[in-house]
């Protein structure tokens, strides 16, 4: 008998300690399809954030390292000259990546780095136990904007992937949510492009992944995938800001 | 080899590269700058990498990346850089990273001054960096020392898989000396380092389990295994075989001066100056800064010391190492300038002569 579906081998044979609902399980379980799929996970090596996912490598079948707080890209370019036919990626939340690494993001997309970045946007701090984030929404409560976040204090949330989309060398930026199943297919086409992108050596290519986070939110898991359709995507809206013809 | 006359920062790199270096990273901060210029001119000759980080924070990153990668690599920073990069390298200390770091140090705190200054002795030696952690610290008192230390310093860092930071001053960083670079070594090419070093990260190639490289531990108990049964025998061990020193004039010596990097050159002149005056005094040169060079000071002729004196550009922060190592058999005492401010010879003499006098 034919089998229809199949674990995927990129990931390892490990229960995963995220909350019931977060969106890291499907995240990593998309990287890790494409990767099979692309025969690539023994070239791929990934640099994990500080954060919910800093243990990611407790799951993912593939070399890792754990970067210090923001630093994932610059580690990521550090391996990656060492070895630059290795597909590296760096998996970084929104705290790590907007908010401390900021610097680090910015740089490596202008060197056009050819590293992939997979930005986990939940609009909170997930380990820490859910502070305000550069990308929390206004209004939207956090354990330190306990009225929710005013523009007053702290201005506009972050859209990372506009940011970035800035950087001429960052060729391939492109927004993706996974709230339903059809999102979740797109979303796993944009990480194959982005490792595409690696592969041809076209230059940095960063994919923004709207993620929910149900305990920090205080929401069922049903209804989170709902606020990220609600209150997420309208301010962040999702599709490609960039893509070289090459992989479109 | 050719005798050539270097700047010392200049030199500092080449001897990297000939050490096998093939990869820096680094941001710009004076007195040290030569090092990255010189080798964002020669490594691309050499088929190597060089990349101007965002910051120190990204330098010691890129290191990070490039250690774990199985690469042989440099920074070079001073003082306030240094400090900026101490999470980093606390992350390759605990991950057990072998990486080469350049301390071409001048005067803080903050911002300070950027003339010659030994006031990082307590972040490099003592270390910065949370947790139980060490760097292993070379201290060169030339040009050519500094070179053969950072040659070599390549093999501890691999053999310990710890970062080993070259501690010099803004002076020898900046002077020029004829200087010998040694021989170039063979470079690791990338298809052989998963031999060489078979816990870096290559890819698993489809052939072996992943290899991860953690700072993290969700079990407590983990982390104390890796300090105990992984870092602190490395330490231990540092501590048995890499002490190094140098010694002159400890017979019959009134005092003994304890000096190192380019302090030591003055107080070595200032001993002269008071022999001629019939003084007798010896010096200790620490040429590792950690481990220090305790055994050092059972070299002390007990029958004619009175005093041993810490000569630095700090406010006795080697002094605290110094009377460690004597455990009391010795007074002690401390002539010192700071901010940026070097000693001279016949200032180092004069209050030589007050410290002597005020024992009697």
């Amino acid at each position: 008998m034919k089998p229809v579906f199949e674990y995927t081998q990129g990931m390892r044979d490990k229960e995963t300690h995220y909350c019931p609902g977060c969106s890291h399980g499907v995240a990593h379980r998309l990287i890790m399809e494409v990767l099979v799929e692309r025969g690539e996970l023994g070239k791929a090596i990934g640099v994990s954030p500080v954060g919910c996912s800093i243990t990611a490598h407790q799951y993912l079948n593939v070399d890792m390292i754990e970067s210090p707080h923001g630093r994932a890209p610059a580690v990521a370019a550090g391996i990656k000259r060492v070895h630059p036919k290795a597909q590296v990626f760096t998996y970084q939340g929104d705290g790590d990546l907007a908010s401390i690494g900021g610097n680090e993001i910015l740089h490596s997309a202008e060197r056009g780095e050819k590293i992939c970045t997979f930005f986990i946007n939940n609009a909170i701090y997930g380990m820490t136990g859910g502070q305000m984030a550069p990308t929390t929404l206004i209004g939207q409560k956090a354990t330190t904007c306990p009225y929710g976040r005013d523009l007053d204090n702290y201005g506009l949330p972050m859209k990372m992937a506009e940011i970035v989309s800035c950087m001429d060398l960052a060729v391939y930026v492109e927004r993706v949510a996974l709230n339903t199943p059809a999102n979740i297919r797109k979303a796993k086409q944009a990480i194959n492009r982005a490792f595409e992108v690696q592969k041809l050596g076209l230059g940095y290519a960063f994919v923004e992944i709207l993620s929910a986070c149900p305990t920090n939110w205080g929401l069922q898991p049903a209804k989170a995938m709902e606020w990220v359709t609600r209150n997420m995507i309208p301010y962040f809206p999702l599709g490609q800001l960039c893509c070289p013809e090459e992989v479109k | 080899m050719e005798k050539k006359l270097m700047k010392g920062n200049e030199a500092f790199a080449a001897a990297a590269i000939s050490a096998g270096c093939r990869y820096y990273f680094g941001y710009p901060i004076t007195p040290q700058n030569e090092v990255p210029e010189y080798m964002s001119r020669e490594l691309r000759n050499v088929g190597g990498h060089f990349i101007q980080a965002e910051s120190e924070l990204a330098s010691i990153s890129f290191i990070y990346g490039a250690a774990a990668a199985g690469a042989r690599c440099m920074t070079s920073s001073s003082s306030i850089g240094i400090a900026l990069m101490q999470e980093g390298l606390g992350s390759c200390v605990v991950c057990e990273l072998p990486c080469v770091i350049i301390n071409v140090m001048r005067a803080g705190p903050g911002i300070g001054a950027i003339q010659p200054a030994q006031a990082d002795y307590t972040q490099v030696v003592k270390s910065g960096m949370n947790g139980d952690a060490h760097c292993i610290v070379y201290a060169p008192t030339s040009i050519q020392e500094a070179v053969n230390m950072i040659y070599h310093a390549f093999d501890v860092a691999d053999e310990y898989r710890n970062p080993v930071i070259i501690c010099v001053d803004g002076m020898i960083g900046q002077m020029m000396e004829p200087v010998i670079i040694p021989e170039s070594r063979a470079v690791i090419e990338e298809k052989d380092i998963e031999k060489t070093k078979p816990w870096a990260l290559c890819g698993h190639r489809n052939r072996r389990d992943r290899n991860k490289i953690n700072s993290v531990f969700l079990n407590q108990y983990e982390l104390e295994d890796r300090i105990m049964n992984r870092l602190l025998p490395k330490f231990e061990k540092a501590k048995k075989e890499l002490p190094e020193w140098e010694s002159r004039n400890l017979e019959g010596a009134e005092a003994v001066f304890v000096a190192y990097g380019s302090t030591a050159r003055i107080a070595i002149e200032a001993m002269e100056l008071l022999e001629k005056e019939g003084i007798k005094v010896g010096i200790i040169r620490p040429k590792t800064l950690w481990p220090f060079p305790d055994a050092a000071f059972d070299e002390i002729d007990s029958k004619t010391t009175k005093v041993v004196i810490s000569v630095e550009l700090s406010l006795g922060q080697m002094l605290e190492d110094i009377r460690l190592a004597l455990e009391g058999r010795y007074p002690t005492a401390l002539i010192n300038r700071v901010g940026g401010i070097l000693l001279s010879p016949v200032e180092v003499a004069e209050r030589t002569k007050a410290v002597l006098g005020g024992m009697k």
